[in-house]
């Protein structure tokens, strides 16, 4: 469970000050699929960034399965947007999937079978010897989340993994998520700033102010947990709360030029 | 990782290489014969060959290009662990190089050849003096490349590390290190001509044993084919080294953005 408490971040650069959350309490239950969205430049990533214990809030607390994350909390894995600077370039991809394991301290064989399950299961069977650079975009986001997913974390984060992918390879890769998700049973909060990405990957989306931000509304997604691309986008329901996500969002940015 | 080209660009680089250095020898052949140098200060090409040749024949020529090997080695060894290490532990520490960056842009520009006096003092015509010269010029390249290699860490992929808890030396090992290798090899590379110079310059100017040396005392003989026979050797091992160098490089970091493209141009 992860649950986000009064959370405030202040950037502080000489004597200006930038507030960039203001005020964020929200809860993800574990097992659940949360979306986060928001107007751009909503401090998005600062949360994260937050949550994932790589920067330091100024007030508030975080606590992930009941403890305080004070740095890098134990069984999380991260997904950066920007997967071509977020994978070693002088590793292939076995490697790159492999070493958090060895930091991990798992045994030798069980890292093989994780590998090979984790590179199965984003449909990159055969690419374990190539390099990062060798493969397109997509297939570079598909190596980063076959080696969170092979982390075996209990949450999983993801910071706007599909903003720089095309549109076709951003519909698969939204299935490979809901699909690893319904599998591994794993918590998973999906930061994006498209509207529709949220509804359609979401059981809940959490809507985010523009900046200082604090929660605008919160919307449970009553979509049936089988979706694909065609028939769910197309359901009325979909277009419903695509429609009250976008308004919510529309309004928290005219709050913001008040 | 080599491709086949089509008309094959490199071979006539090659070739058009080979020409140009025949073009020169037929030059220095020419002039003292035609007259237009005097034969005493510039001797024909086939003069020095043959010289190169006489000393090629000396056990005294390969004790002294040995030495100067050597020297270079050793000196060039020395100052990349140094450098490396330095670099290293200073890149790391915001603190730290904030405290040695004035002090570094000073020690930098001052010639290793300004240090000859005091290699004397210290350590008189030995080979300590040829070191001291080779590690003081080899140290700064190694270090400036290092520094610049730290400061190039992408903060995703560093971030990447601590976000799946890799430990202090697993994010040095496996993140810092690999992104500062290349700069690493182009320091080594820049050392290693670097720790040439210094070693003949010493040779020649100390007196310390190796090729340098032998040049000197060449010249005070008046054996001037000689004398230009031991500085093609000098030149010869520049562009071996130089070679070894870029070899190494292209090898070791095949991954790496300034190879690969090298490779698909």
């Amino acid at each position: 469970m992860l649950e986000v408490k009064g959370l405030r971040k202040v950037y502080q650069s000489g004597s200006r000050e930038v507030e960039a959350l203001r005020d964020l309490t929200f809860t993800v239950e574990n097992g659940d699929l949360v979306c986060l969205v928001g107007p751009s430049g909503c401090g998005k990533t600062t949360l994260l960034r937050c949550l994932a214990g790589l920067l330091a809030p100024t007030a508030g607390d975080v606590r992930v399965d009941g403890k305080a994350v004070d740095g890098p909390p134990e069984g999380m894995a991260v997904v950066f947007q920007e997967y071509g600077r977020s994978l070693f370039p002088w590793m292939n991809v076995r490697d790159n999937v492999e070493l958090p394991l060895k930091q991990k301290k798992v045994p030798k064989r069980r890292r093989q079978e994780l590998i090979e399950q984790s590179l199965d299961a984003v449909g990159l069977t055969g690419s374990a010897a190539a390099y990062p650079w060798q493969l397109s975009g997509g297939m570079q986001q598909r190596v980063a989340i076959a080696r969170a997913v092979a982390y075996e974390p209990r949450t999983l984060l993801m910071d706007e993994p599909f903003a720089a992918v095309d549109a076709q390879t951003r519909a698969d890769l939204e299935d490979l998520v809901r699909e690893l998700w319904k599998r591994l049973g794993v918590t998973i909060l999906f930061v994006t700033h498209d509207i529709d990405e949220s509804v359609y990957l979401g059981q809940r989306v959490v809507m985010l102010s523009s900046s200082p931000t604090v929660v605008q509304d919160e919307l449970l997604i009553d979509l049936p947990a089988d979706r694909d691309q065609l028939t769910t986008r197309a359901d009325p329901r979909f277009i419903a709360l695509r429609t009250r996500v976008y308004e919510q969002i529309q309004a928290a940015k005219k709050n913001a030029e008040r | 990782m080599t491709t086949a080209r089509r008309g094959n660009p490199a071979g006539d680089t090659v070739l058009l290489g080979v020409a140009g250095l025949a073009g020169l020898l037929l030059i220095i052949e020419l002039m003292p014969r035609l007259g237009l140098v005097d034969e005493r200060f510039l001797p024909p090409a086939s003069r020095i060959m043959a010289a190169l040749a006489e000393e090629a024949a000396s056990g005294a020529f390969w004790t002294a290009l040995s030495d100067t090997l050597v020297a270079w080695a050793l000196g060039l060894a020395i100052a990349v662990a140094a450098g490396v290490l330095a670099g290293l532990v200073i890149g790391s520490v915001p603190a730290l190089r904030a405290l040695t960056a004035s002090t570094v842009e000073f020690l930098r520009p001052i010639p290793s050849v300004a240090l000859i006096p005091l290699a004397v003092l210290l350590y008189g015509t030995d080979l300590g003096s040829t070191l001291l010269l080779v590690c003081y010029a080899a140290f700064w390249q190694v270090l400036v490349q290092v520094l610049y290699g730290v400061a190039d860490v992408d903060p995703v992929a560093f971030e990447t590390a601590r976000s799946f808890r890799f430990s202090a030396w697993a994010r040095i090992r496996h993140v810092l290190w690999p992104t500062a290798l290349p700069y690493v090899f182009t320091g080594v590379r820049l050392a290693a001509s670097v720790a040439l110079v210094l070693a003949i310059t010493a040779e020649l100017v100390i007196g310390s044993p190796g090729l340098g040396k032998e040049i000197a005392v060449a010249q005070a003989s008046e054996a001037v084919p000689t004398m230009y026979a031991l500085i093609v050797v000098t030149g010869v091992l520049g562009v071996l080294i130089n070679l070894l160098a870029r070899t190494g490089e292209r090898r070791l970091l095949a991954w790496h953005q300034s190879v690969r493209g090298e490779v698909s141009a």
